[in-house]
């Protein structure tokens, strides 16, 4: 039992390699010129380029994108991921706290009103979705981003099934001093669930962040393009010049991929246990 | 449920309001409107409709792109999930058997979770590049003239590599939290009782895993079936010309690119009957779990 396992160590630094190898290669790609890499093919040394092609891709407008910065997408990417996080936790908590703690005429009705929407993702109702958000007028807005990827009950499943592990000692105990609903959620089950809220903002940050149809579609003003949306401008550019800006397409990459990759690297176990409990 | 509630008449309601606004504004209205349009035929310009039954659906049916379309969906989605399955588990087994490095394996291989799908496709694609791509030359070596954009198998190749490349991590995550579960006596019976690694994994931690595996089979398919749109995208650049694509792109074409409304939507209907099938054997699973767990 005490003897190292050659193999198993040999199949997982080939795994780390697989999956982790074509990240370095791009970072290190995105810091030569753009020619050296037309020429030599993508890079796996650190190149002199660094400096100036992120300064160009995160402040030079016009590069890319016409007149947006890579700046100002980081930041419409961040008020999509944050806003969708925020709204997604406070929405979710309060829907779960009226299904598993009060009796109520439709409840059954209202559970499944809210769990029906879990059969439907955004993808399926492109189109109509679409066209609604132009009904309403939210095209090219934060709400018109946010909105759309709120209504489903991803959230609300998790926040309900935490609650029906809270033990019922506890609201008893909460009843008899004299606490009332809002007391109860706001003093008691909030601040109990602060490491299941902290699992489903990982997930969700990360998952408004990496959203890119639906951004694609309905932002048409550059100004509230996000970073996915911007590779798709890159791409866009991309057709037709003489040698593309492969340095700039990889420094976006880099640019759209680092926030996620720190909040998972760095709050791995909430995050694991926010994924692991989805399921239960 | 809970022995002890509160007893409101109005409270709940307050609670519920805002999570049933925008799902009956953002889901219902829309997926309504998705199944209304299925039946007519949209004037592009939006000068009325016209009611012409079931024909957007036959129409979508019987082409035969369309069934091309599907064709390559249910070969890209069984692949994608079979890789992914597999690596994932193997991934996991590894992980779980080492005792030093394990926490380091652990992180370097849920990174790529993170990675959004578009992002994905753009680090794919240039590796393979004509110009710039190490893959292509790699492969020129034994005879392989790859061309992604241009070459139908080759395109399809580097679309499921990405897909897989993008879904492991998640694969792993389960896996490994599902052996990490099976309590220290089964693992402890089963090492007294059978000498043989490979029949110890089939006879008793495989079944411990079905659950596992199971979930993912089906997550697995819903991810290729729709999260992959980013990395076709990326890979197709808006032409389909003769590239393999999935029916949800062909969705967004359809709608977005051709204008053809009515098509569009019945194809979307189609796709929300598949997603409703595999969610209610998702369900089932869940429930089945919960009640054994």
């Amino acid at each position: 039992m005490y003897r190292i396992k050659l193999t198993d160590h040999l199949i997982l630094i080939a795994g780390v390699i697989f999956m982790l190898g074509p990240l370095v290669v791009a970072f290190m790609t995105s810091t030569h010129s753009a020619a050296e890499i037309h020429t030599q093919g993508l890079m796996i040394s650190m190149g002199d380029d660094f400096i100036p092609t992120y300064e160009k891709v995160l402040f030079e407008s016009g590069g890319f994108t016409g007149q947006v910065t890579g700046l100002t997408m980081a930041m419409n990417s961040l008020i999509l991921g944050i806003g969708f996080a925020v709204g997604k936790i406070v929405l979710s908590m309060m829907a779960a706290y009226a299904i598993v703690y009060f009796r109520f005429r439709f409840a059954t009705l209202s559970f499944w009103l809210i769990f029906t929407t879990l059969l439907l993702p955004l993808e399926v109702r492109i189109l109509p979705t679409y066209k609604v958000m132009s009904d309403l007028n939210l095209l090219n807005s934060y709400q018109g981003l946010i909105l759309p990827l709120l209504a489903s009950a991803t959230g609300t499943f998790f926040f309900r099934q935490f609650f029906k592990s809270v033990p019922d000692e506890l609201l008893e105990a909460a009843r008899i001093d004299g606490a009332g609903p809002f007391k109860f959620f706001i003093d008691i089950l909030v601040p109990l669930s602060r490491t299941m809220i902290a699992a489903v903002f990982i997930i969700m940050f990360v998952y408004g962040w990496n959203q890119y149809l639906w951004p694609m579609l309905m932002t048409t003003e550059e100004s509230f393009y996000t970073l996915m949306r911007g590779i798709k401008q890159i791409l866009q550019v991309w057709i037709g010049s003489q040698i593309p800006d492969y340095n700039e397409a990889f420094a976006m990459a880099v640019l759209g991929m680092l926030p996620p990759i720190i909040v998972v690297v760095v709050f791995q176990s909430w995050f694991i246990k926010g994924l692991t409990e989805s399921d239960k | 449920m809970k022995r002890v509630q509160f007893n409101s008449r109005f409270l709940p309601y307050l609670f519920l309001l805002p999570q049933l606004a925008i799902i009956a504004i953002f889901f219902y209205w829309p997926s309504i409107q998705a199944i209304h349009s299925s039946f007519y035929i949209e004037d592009p310009f939006g000068f009325g409709s016209t009611f012409v039954g079931t024909s957007n659906y036959t129409d979508v049916v019987s082409s035969s792109q369309y069934m091309r379309i599907a064709r390559f969906t249910i070969v890209f989605s069984v692949l994608v999930t079979l890789i992914v399955i597999s690596l994932g588990l193997l991934l996991a087994l590894k992980a779980d058997a080492v005792i030093r490095g394990q926490s380091t394996y652990k992180t370097l291989l849920i990174v790529v979770y993170a990675i959004a799908p578009p992002v994905a496709g753009l680090i794919g694609l240039m590796f393979f590049d004509q110009h710039i791509g190490p893959f292509v030359e790699f492969v020129s070596y034994f005879g392989w003239d790859m061309r992604i954009g241009i070459n139908y198998f080759d395109t399809a190749f580097a679309m499921i590599l990405i897909a897989v490349w993008n879904q492991i991590p998640y694969n792993f995550i389960f896996f490994l939290s599902g052996l990490q579960s099976i309590p220290a006596s089964v693992r402890e019976a089963a090492a007294i009782d059978c000498k043989s690694g490979t029949r110890r994994f089939w006879t008793v931690i495989m079944p411990l895993l079905a659950p596992t595996a199971f979930f993912l089979l089906v997550i697995n398919m819903t991810y290729s079936l729709f999260d992959t749109f980013g990395v076709i995208d990326v890979i197709v650049k808006d032409s389909a010309a003769n590239n393999p694509i999935t029916l949800v792109y062909k969705v967004y074409l359809d709608g977005f690119r051709g204008n053809d409304l009515g098509s569009s939507s019945a194809q979307s209907v189609i796709l929300m009957v598949v997603v409703l099938v595999l969610t209610m054997i998702q369900f089932r699973f869940i429930e089945r779990r919960v009640h054994y767990g």
